[in-house]
Order: C-alpha cells, then sequence, then structure tokens
C-alpha cells in the first residue's frame, strides 16, 4: 500500500498575523495537503490562510543546542527598550 | 400555472436535491476511504443540508401552508420529492459516489451562479450564500475525478464504469418543465439552456483531463423526479431518514 | 478512559539515586512542569507509553464515531441532524489532532491503526455498547461525552507538549459536544410525550454504568498507573476523575427527573461526594477482551473502511508521482 506524506499545517489565523504550526495531515500531493488542512484545522474560521509543508523538509535545532543558540542573547539587555531609561521630561519615546 | 405555486415546486426541486445528496453522504461517515477524505464528507454533507434547509424554508414560507422546513422534510412521502433521480442514487464505491457528486457539482455551480441574480432577492442570497460552498464542492470532486481518472489502472476502470453507470441520470437536470418556463420567464429561475451548454463543455473538458471517455451527450436520459417519479432507491432512503417523525407523528424532538 | 488499560512496562518506580543521569534530567524537568517536545531526549518507556495511551485516545475517537453514525442517518429534523453531524466529524478531526501528535514521537499512523485492526490494541470500551434508539444521542453526549471531558480536561496538563496542546484544542472544540447531548434528553423530558421520556430513561439505564466503567479499573488494580503518573502523561488517578464525574453528573441528572440504575446512589455529607455501588468488573474485562455487544461490528466497519479505500488512496499517489513527473519534464 502506497503511503501518503506527511505535512505539517500552519494557519495564518487572521489578517496581519504570523502562519501558526496547528498540526499535521497525509495526503497524496501539496494540493491535497492544502484541502485536507482545511477540511481539518478551518471547521470554525480559524484561518485566512494555510501552509503546508512536508513534515521531512523542515531542518530543526537540537535541544542538546539549546544552550548554545539560545542562552547568549539572555544577557544582552541592551537590545530592549527598556534597558534605556530616560528622564520623564523626555517624554513618550 | 400561478408563480408561487411554480416558485414553491421550483423551491422543493432545490431543497430536495440538496437534502437527499446531504443523506446519502451521511450513509459514508466512519467508512470513507482515508481518515482525511471523513473530514471532506462531513463538510460537503453539512453544506448541502444547511442549503436544503434554507430553501425549504423559504418554500414553507412560499406555501404559507402552515409547514415548517421540518415538516416538509421529513414527512413528504416519496411522490410529492422532487429531488433529481441523480443524487437518489446508492453511494456505490467511492467512484460512484464521485462520479454522482460530480455531474452534480458541476450543475449546482452553474445553476447557484445564474440564481445568484435571480430577480426574487432571497432566491438570489441563498444562492449568493451556496455558490462559495458549492464553488469548493466543484473543486474537489474536480480533483478527485482527475487522481481516480488518471491514477491507477485499477482506479481508472472504477472512475470510467462509475460514469457510464451514473450517466443515464445526468440529463434530467436540464429536461425543462412548465415550472422552469414560468419562473425562467420571470426572472427568478435559471434559463436551463444556456446551463446546460456550460455543464456540457465543462464536464467534457474535465473528464478528458481525467483520460475518461465521455459517454455520448445524446445517450436516453432518464427522467420524472420533477413529476415525483424516482427510482426504487428513494424510497428506502426516506423510510430510514423520516422513521422518527413518520413513528412518533406530533412529537417534538 | 479513552485509553484505559495502558501499560508503561514498569510496575516499580525508580528512585532519582537509581536513574541514569539523563533519565535524572528527564524527571526532574517533568517535576517542575517543563513541557517535553518531540525532540528532547525521553525514556524508551514514556515514548512508548505514550504511543500507546495517544494511539488509543485517536482510535477511541475513530471508533466512537460509529455509534452516533447509527443515528445520523435517521435524525429527526435538520436542527439535530446537523448537531449530530458536525459533532462527529469534531471527532473523527479529533482522532486525526492525536495521531498527529503521535505522530510527532516517531509512530507510523498506518501500523498503529493496523494493530487496532488486528486487535492489539485498544479503544474505550465505551463505543462497544450499541445506540439503540434517539436518546442514546443525547446520552452518549452528555455522559460518554462528559466522562471524556472530565478527563481530558486534567490531560491539557500532560507532560508531553504535543499531546497538550491537541487536548487544549480538543477541550476547546468540545464543549459544546455534553450540551448538545444534555440538550436533546432534556427537550425530551419536557418536550416530549410518554413513550419518548421513557426512551430516555432506558437510554441512561443502559449507558450509566458503561460510563463509569470508562475510567478504568480502580486504582488499587491499575499496576501501571504510578508511573503514567509520576510522568505526568496521567494527572488523577481512576477512582478520583471517577468520583468527580458522578459528583457533577447527579445533579443534572436529577435536573432531567431521571433516575440512575444504581440504589446505592446518595449523597455522603460526611465525604462531601456521593457514594455509588460497585461496578460489574467482570462485565467491563468481558467487553475489553472483545465480548462487548458491538465489538466485532465496530472493528469490522473500521477494517473494510481501510482495506476498500486502498484502491482510492494508491490511485491519488500513483497520480501524484505522475504529475511530479510531468511537472519535472516540463
Amino acid at each position: 500500500m502506497t503511503d501518503w506524506t506527511l505535512f505539517e499545517v500552519f494557519v495564518r489565523s487572521k489578517h496581519g498575523l504570523n502562519h501558526k504550526h496547528v498540526g499535521s495531515v497525509h495526503a497524496a500531493d501539496a494540493a491535497m495537503a492544502l484541502e485536507n488542512a482545511r477540511e481539518l484545522y478551518t471547521r470554525r474560521s480559524e484561518g485566512v490562510s494555510l501552509w503546508v509543508v512536508p513534515s521531512a523538509l523542515i531542518t530543526a535545532s537540537s535541544p542538546d543546542e539549546k544552550e548554545p543558540l539560545f542562552d547568549p542573547s539572555d544577557d544582552k539587555v541592551y537590545r530592549h527598550a527598556t534597558f534605556y531609561e530616560l528622564p520623564k521630561d523626555v517624554g513618550h519615546m | 400555472m400561478k408563480q408561487n405555486q411554480a416558485l414553491f415546486e421550483y423551491l422543493l426541486r432545490l431543497g430536495d436535491s440538496n437534502m437527499i445528496l446531504g443523506q446519502r453522504l451521511c450513509e459514508w461517515i466512519g467508512q470513507a476511504p482515508a481518515l482525511e477524505e471523513e473530514m471532506a464528507l462531513g463538510n460537503l454533507a453539512l453544506d448541502l443540508i444547511g442549503q436544503a434547509r434554507s430553501w425549504l424554508e423559504y418554500a414553507a414560507r412560499v406555501e404559507d401552508a402552515g409547514h415548517s422546513a421540518d415538516e416538509l422534510a421529513f414527512t413528504r412521502d416519496e411522490r410529492a420529492y422532487r429531488n433529481l433521480l441523480l443524487v437518489e442514487q446508492a453511494n456505490g464505491n467511492f467512484a460512484d459516489t464521485l462520479a454522482r457528486q460530480y455531474l452534480f457539482d458541476q450543475y449546482h455551480y452553474h445553476l447557484l451562479g445564474a440564481l445568484s441574480s435571480s430577480t426574487d432577492a432571497q432566491v438570489a442570497a441563498i444562492a449568493a450564500k451556496g455558490l462559495k460552498e458549492v464553488t469548493y464542492h466543484l473543486r474537489r470532486s474536480s480533483a478527485w475525478i482527475k487522481r481516480l481518472g488518471d491514477g491507477t489502472a485499477e482506479s481508472h476502470a472504477k472512475m470510467q464504469q462509475a460514469i457510464d453507470e451514473i450517466w443515464t441520470y445526468s440529463g434530467e437536470m436540464f429536461i425543462a418543465d412548465e415550472v422552469d418556463r414560468v419562473l425562467a420567464a420571470a426572472g427568478i429561475g435559471a434559463d436551463l439552456d444556456p446551463l446546460q451548454r456550460l455543464w456540457e463543455a465543462d464536464v467534457q473538458a474535465l473528464l478528458a483531463e481525467a483520460t475518461l471517455t465521455c459517454p455520448p451527450l445524446e445517450q436516453y436520459m432518464q427522467r420524472g423526479s420533477k413529476q415525483g417519479l424516482h427510482t426504487e432507491q428513494l424510497g428506502f432512503l426516506l423510510a430510514e431518514m423520516q422513521f422518527l417523525p413518520r413513528a412518533y407523528p406530533g412529537a417534538s424532538w | 478512559m479513552y485509553a484505559q488499560l495502558v501499560d508503561t512496562g514498569v510496575k516499580r518506580l525508580k528512585t532519582l539515586e537509581e536513574m541514569s543521569p539523563q533519565e535524572r534530567d528527564f524527571q526532574q524537568k517533568i517535576d517542575a512542569e517543563i513541557k517535553i517536545e518531540p525532540k528532547n531526549w525521553m525514556p524508551e518507556g514514556y515514548r512508548r507509553t505514550l504511543i500507546r495511551q495517544i494511539s488509543q485516545h485517536a482510535h477511541s475517537e475513530i471508533v466512537g464515531m460509529l455509534p452516533e453514525k447509527n443515528w445520523l442517518t435517521r435524525a429527526p429534523n435538520f436542527k439535530r441532524k446537523l448537531q449530530l453531524l458536525a459533532k462527529i466529524q469534531d471527532e473523527g478531526g479529533h482522532g486525526l489532532y492525536l495521531y498527529s501528535a503521535m505522530e510527532t514521537l516517531g509512530a507510523d499512523r498506518e501500523e498503529e491503526i493496523a494493530k487496532l485492526h488486528s486487535g492489539e490494541v485498544k479503544y474505550s470500551s465505551i463505543f462497544n455498547y450499541p445506540t439503540l434508539n434517539w436518546a442514546d444521542m443525547g446520552t452518549v453526549g452528555w455522559l460518554v461525552d462528559g466522562a471524556a471531558i472530565v478527563n481530558q480536561v486534567v490531560l491539557q496538563r500532560t507532560s508531553y507538549a504535543p499531546y497538550s496542546r491537541a487536548m487544549i484544542r480538543i477541550c476547546k472544540e468540545e464543549s459544546f459536544h455534553q450540551r448538545q447531548g444534555y440538550q436533546i434528553l432534556l427537550h425530551l423530558m419536557q418536550h416530549g410525550n410518554e413513550a419518548q421520556k421513557a426512551m430516555v430513561q432506558d437510554s441512561i439505564n443502559r449507558f450509566w454504568w458503561p460510563a463509569l466503567m470508562m475510567f478504568g479499573p480502580h486504582d488499587s488494580d491499575s499496576p501501571n498507573s504510578a508511573q503514567s503518573m509520576a510522568w505526568k502523561i496521567k494527572r488523577m488517578s481512576n477512582d478520583d476523575l471517577r468520583q468527580r464525574f458522578i459528583d457533577q453528573t447527579v445533579p443534572q441528572l436529577e435536573l432531567l427527573g431521571c433516575t440512575a440504575p444504581d440504589p446505592a446512589l446518595k449523597w455522603n455529607a460526611e465525604r462531601g461526594h456521593y457514594d455509588f455501588g460497585e461496578i460489574d468488573w467482570s462485565e467491563f474485562y468481558d467487553v475489553v477482551k472483545g465480548n462487548g455487544p458491538c465489538n466485532r461490528d465496530r472493528l469490522r466497519t473500521r477494517r473494510r473502511a481501510i482495506e476498500e479505500g486502498s484502491w482510492v488512496r494508491e490511485a491519488a499517489s500513483a497520480y501524484a508521482a505522475k504529475q511530479q513527473q510531468n511537472n519535472a519534464a516540463a
């Protein structure tokens, strides 16, 4: 029996928002994956746009690399606006 | 024929075809060829039964005899039912169901397109809302006809056989009677001649793309539903669908 | 529950000292309520148990469509037909969400479904009971979905993140299911004739005990529970969940004006809970073993759907391959 491909599904819930991962579907091809995703993940008007991507094509970071990848940004407080204290007189900036 | 009486008949035809096809699709639930297909068939049936309700609610108002849409759907007997013979045909295998669905969707799409500009505001509104749903139905069933027609040798043979067998029920939708003529003249109903030409061109093109042979357009077509003359299939379907209201007359559910 | 007897393969919990450093690190994460994502290291037993539990849960959703489908084509009016169809379809969707979560663990959906069809993996015992009258559509929504919801609400906090996310989505969507069922019954009791009211009581009589069995054996007879609790795959014990369900259901039963087929059922002010009679566990194990009224029918239906659909799925794959070739050639 020929296996269908596993596709990951991303839904944009409203105009202006990012697509967000919601789950997966099986389908013979991308066109069918879009239809299957529509039937499964937008039954309650959850979406205005869909992406489907073959699961095998996704490259994910490894949890083992969490520290070298993400911890270095923890101490870069100067990237956040709240780091910069200004006198009240400056007003909103 | 009075226009109102014609409109009532016309609305029954629209409502009944949706209802009966929706009922047939319900029979698939739990038994679709893939789990993803369960979802698709469910959405399709929800759309069709929802449209049936809209048409029959309007029919009940036009009839003005104190019937509800529920009574029209769940207590009318076979001879009073006005759905196309096409939609009452049994599900068969998935190719049979898809052949029935595609031939209906292609007609339904053009029909609702025409009715969206009906001079009857209510007809136009229901049609416009339904057209969005049916545009998607047509897209899906067309895709499946191509997949099965141009898939494996086995699926091709099954799809061809399904088209050949259901074909004789496809012509009835374009055989106009007095109801059609009265309403088309008033701009309320659809003119069936241009609809038929659109349908034939689309069906021929799609079947060709699906590597299937289109049966002859001039083949003899079964007819009768507009007078309530059905195939033997409908009686059993109604016996099941109407069981509760008939077994417990007047009961509220 | 929807996964009643999940074997963890572990009869005794390891202490932190007995664990390997990886295991200890894992367990400490769980203890700190840090969710496990698919790519995190996990003990093989955790993975295996989760696959088993999530697949049983998913199978239950899919098989659970069948008893309701039994009345779908006989639903008495537009409103009930549309509601029931939407509910059954949701169950299919929930099965798919769960299979999707299961596949993040490296399990294959078709292989797991093959295990269901061979009888190796079970689904909830409740779906082996027949639906014999229209009121059963109400009772299934009220008692069966109600029991499932009690469990699923707790499972939203389960330690495996994709499972937890699926549960959150499912709980949100299922909120209408129980109301839909209860409303069917309430309507029959308030506006129905004597025959319709009798249907309701008959239906409750048949589904009451099987619904209580959904929570699985007593804690004392659940050797796998301790490990599942330690892994936070399970978050409340069978007996606690069952008690919670009964406590919230009895007032609803009284509001219907119906009774439960349990003479021992009564409020215990001292405990602050309802007391209830002993479940017939021999019936439970019989049904789990395959001797329920509908076990054979349910599996036959599911097997046939997948077998008879194989030519359809193959055709879709063949068509997709042809299209890809044509695109490459063009």
